[in-house]
């Protein structure tokens, strides 16, 4: 190597020393004044659209924290900031990134994935090394059942989605009993467990089971067990297949015209059945966990509905639910910040056990399992191109408006 | 199982409804089944892509749809512009292994389909799309049949596009070009046939095909980025049916294919629908080789 080169090298290295000195030095005057939480969310992929939603809540709410000035731990004052990594919806990737987040770039504190298989698969890493996760957006059962001791969620398990449509149809007839339910579920955990939940309420009424399909995931048919569904004349539908299976059901049970004194399914607002099917998926019921119009209210955002409008003002697009459980979920790590009163990982985690707090969200009360046991599910009804809240009545916006009458007579 | 079975024995009527709404599908499968019979005999590349060209075309149709274009303009719309694709990718990735070995081709058209996957998905989004043309449904015994009109469209125009395809391969001076090509490219290169063009326009002709069949799928159905493989196996299995060439075994293939899964779907529940196909697509592969030796024994 020549002089003159010897001599840019030795500079070069210098400025490089120089560069991580000043980084080391801002790193360590940041960490003093921010808490860093750790996401993996799906920003590729097939749960892009989720994905994007979760982080749109995560970001909504961490800057709305530090415009109040952050969180108080003990006597110091902290900002909030997320480090995101794309998990590119695969469960695999997720967990990879769960264990680089935690070792590479140290956060002790994880906000959970879009979707209860990421959940599944980011829980064991999370577990092993004792930090902390909330999660907004697995809502498995299953994931409650393994005795996690670090895993915590702000919404309302699966088993529990659908139950209101089987009350609901129970509080209608007047012999439970003899009522007929047809049950079409995607053979995935998600599905399966809303399945669960169905069929252990409808056993609690007597209500006999005629139909219960499972839907392949590559499955955009369903004509077959919609045809069955006319001949066995149940009364009650319930059809749970995410964004695919609502919008093929509501679709092919128009093309078919197909009769049901009552429909209720899962993701049907999420996939914009009411703006896109228009008339056809008028009357259907939809299982969500939130709704603007709901009446729960705290002091970071105020209302459900401010916390719509501020959602919409700031991403141009109406809030989805997807979103604003995942701002609760940063809620739910602030108040267990200050409750806990350090950044001991084992502290904050014995505080997030016992969360139990109000939030524009709903009740968020943590039970031992770590999900969240305060807040209903509820049901929407498409009513004139709107989703309406109907179910629980406490809520409730509108009238029910059932039965769904007759094809010929809409 | 076995009470499904009776039902549909004992209500004809509902299990008319079953075999048609399964005939009808099975004509969208036939018609991209064309364009993988196409590429498969002229090109001899087993087209792995061939289900995320159809989702491509749907993203392309609904896409002219919302931006105001009328139905019946949005599938030709789509097959052009998956023409272009079609002409595009074959001068891009597909002229690379047209003579490579068959492990290659395959590989390559998988690697294509994860690409076009993640494209539409960046593009398009992930959510469900399906448009309603309104059309409504046609309906007959006391309403036991119910029949969407646009399937019947779709049905119509599927036939029709089998009937142009074949005439296009015996009349056309370029069809002709595409079947010398398919017997023998070598004899047709030297008797003055560009058969790199002829590739090109038959990879094209394919991913028109597709956008017609993925038009009619959003019409008709729904779609979202990931529904591409279904349509790859069934295109496939009623390929390996009829045979190279044969559009007749093509359409045959395809509307009992679509009929006896539906059947499948209502007698063995929705959960064994596309085991069934995978089964069934076990079965004729057997058969087909079973029988193959024993042409060969004959021959030698």
């Amino acid at each position: 190597m020549s002089h003159t080169g010897n001599v840019v090298m030795k500079k070069l290295g210098l400025l490089a020393f120089a560069v991580c000195v000043g980084w080391a030095v801002s790193a360590s005057a940041d960490e003093a004044v921010s808490i860093r939480l750790g996401a993996a969310v799906s920003l590729s992929g097939k749960y892009s659209s989720n994905g994007v939603y979760t982080r749109n809540g995560y970001d909504l709410a961490v800057a709305r924290i530090n415009e109040r000035g952050g969180v108080k731990v003990g006597d110091k004052t902290y900002k909030l900031e997320v480090v995101y990594y794309d998990d590119e919806s695969t469960p695999a990737r997720g967990a990879q990134l769960a264990e680089r987040l935690i070792q590479q770039d140290g956060v002790k504190f994880l906000l959970g994935p879009y979707s209860s298989g990421l959940t599944e698969a980011m829980a064991p890493v999370t577990e092993k090394y004792g930090v902390p996760m909330v999660e907004a957006n697995g809502a498995a059962v299953s994931l409650f059942q393994k005795g996690y001791k670090y895993l915590f969620a702000v919404l309302t398990t699966t088993d529990q989605y659908l139950k209101g449509a089987v009350e609901v149809a129970a509080a209608r007839s007047a012999d439970p009993s003899k009522l007929k339910v047809a049950m079409a579920f995607e053979n995935d955990p998600f599905s399966q467990d809303v399945r669960a939940g169905v069929t252990a309420d409808a056993k609690r009424f007597g209500m006999k089971i005629v139909i219960d399909d499972k839907l392949p995931p590559d499955l955009n048919d369903m004509s077959a067990t919609l045809t069955k569904v006319k001949l066995l004349k149940p009364d009650l539908l319930i059809v749970s297949g995410h964004e695919k299976g609502a919008a093929t059901a509501v679709r092919q049970m128009a093309d078919q015209r197909v009769n049901v004194p009552m429909v209720a399914m899962t993701h049907c607002d999420s996939a914009r059945i009411a703006e896109t099917l228009g008339k056809s998926a008028e009357y259907v019921l939809c299982a969500a966990q939130w709704a603007p119009s709901l009446s729960y209210s705290d002091d970071l955002f105020g209302s459900a509905s401010d916390y719509a409008a501020l959602y919409e003002k700031t991403y141009n697009e109406t809030a989805p639910y997807q979103a604003a459980e995942s701002s609760a979920a940063v809620q739910v790590f602030a108040d267990a910040f200050t409750r806990a009163g350090t950044l001991d990982p084992k502290a904050v985690r014995d505080a997030l056990a016992t969360t139990d707090i109000q939030s524009f969200y709903g009740p968020v009360r943590i039970d031992e399992t770590g999900k969240n046991a305060g807040k209903p599910t509820i049901l929407f009804q498409v009513q004139d191109g709107k989703y309406v809240v109907v179910y629980p009545e406490k809520w409730a916006e509108a009238k029910l408006r059932a039965p769904i009458p007759t094809w010929d007579k809409r | 199982m076995v009470d499904n079975f009776l039902l549909l024995v004992q209500n004809p009527n509902f299990a008319l409804d079953v075999v048609l709404n399964g005939l009808l599908a099975g004509a969208i499968f036939a018609l991209a089944a064309y364009g993988m019979s196409l590429v498969w005999g002229v090109l001899n590349i087993v087209n792995i892509v061939q289900g995320e060209l159809v989702v491509l075309g749907g993203y392309i149709a609904y896409a002219a749809l919302s931006h105001g274009v009328p139905a019946y303009a949005a599938l030709p719309v789509s097959a052009l512009a998956m023409f272009a694709i079609g002409w595009g990718l074959y001068y891009t990735v597909i002229f690379r292994v047209v003579d490579k070995d068959l492990f290659i081709s395959i590989l390559a058209t998988f690697g294509l389909s994860i690409v076009i996957q993640q494209l539409t998905n960046t593009i398009f989004g992930s959510d469900v799309r399906s448009f309603d043309t309104g059309l409504g449904s046609f309906y007959m015994l006391d309403g036991a049949v119910t029949v969407a009109w646009i399937k019947v469209i779709a049905f119509v125009l599927a036939m029709v596009s089998g009937g142009v395809l074949w005439l296009f391969l015996r009349h056309a001076r370029l069809g002709q070009a595409i079947r010398a090509t398919a017997q023998n490219p070598r004899a047709a290169h030297i008797l003055g046939i560009n058969t790199d063009r002829v590739y090109a326009m038959t990879y094209g002709l394919n991913g028109a095909l597709c956008g017609a069949a993925g038009s009619l799928a959003v019409m008709a159905w729904t779609i979202h980025p990931y529904i591409g493989l279904p349509y790859t196996v069934r295109s496939f299995m009623i390929v390996v049916v009829a045979g190279l060439g044969n559009v007749g075994g093509v359409v045959v293939a395809g509307l009992s294919l679509g009929a006896l899964e539906n059947v499948a779907g209502f007698v063995l529940g929705a959960e064994y629908q596309i085991a069934f196909v995978f089964t069934l697509m076990v079965l004729i592969l057997v058969w087909r080789n079973w029988r193959a030796a024993r042409r060969r024994t004959y021959l030698s």
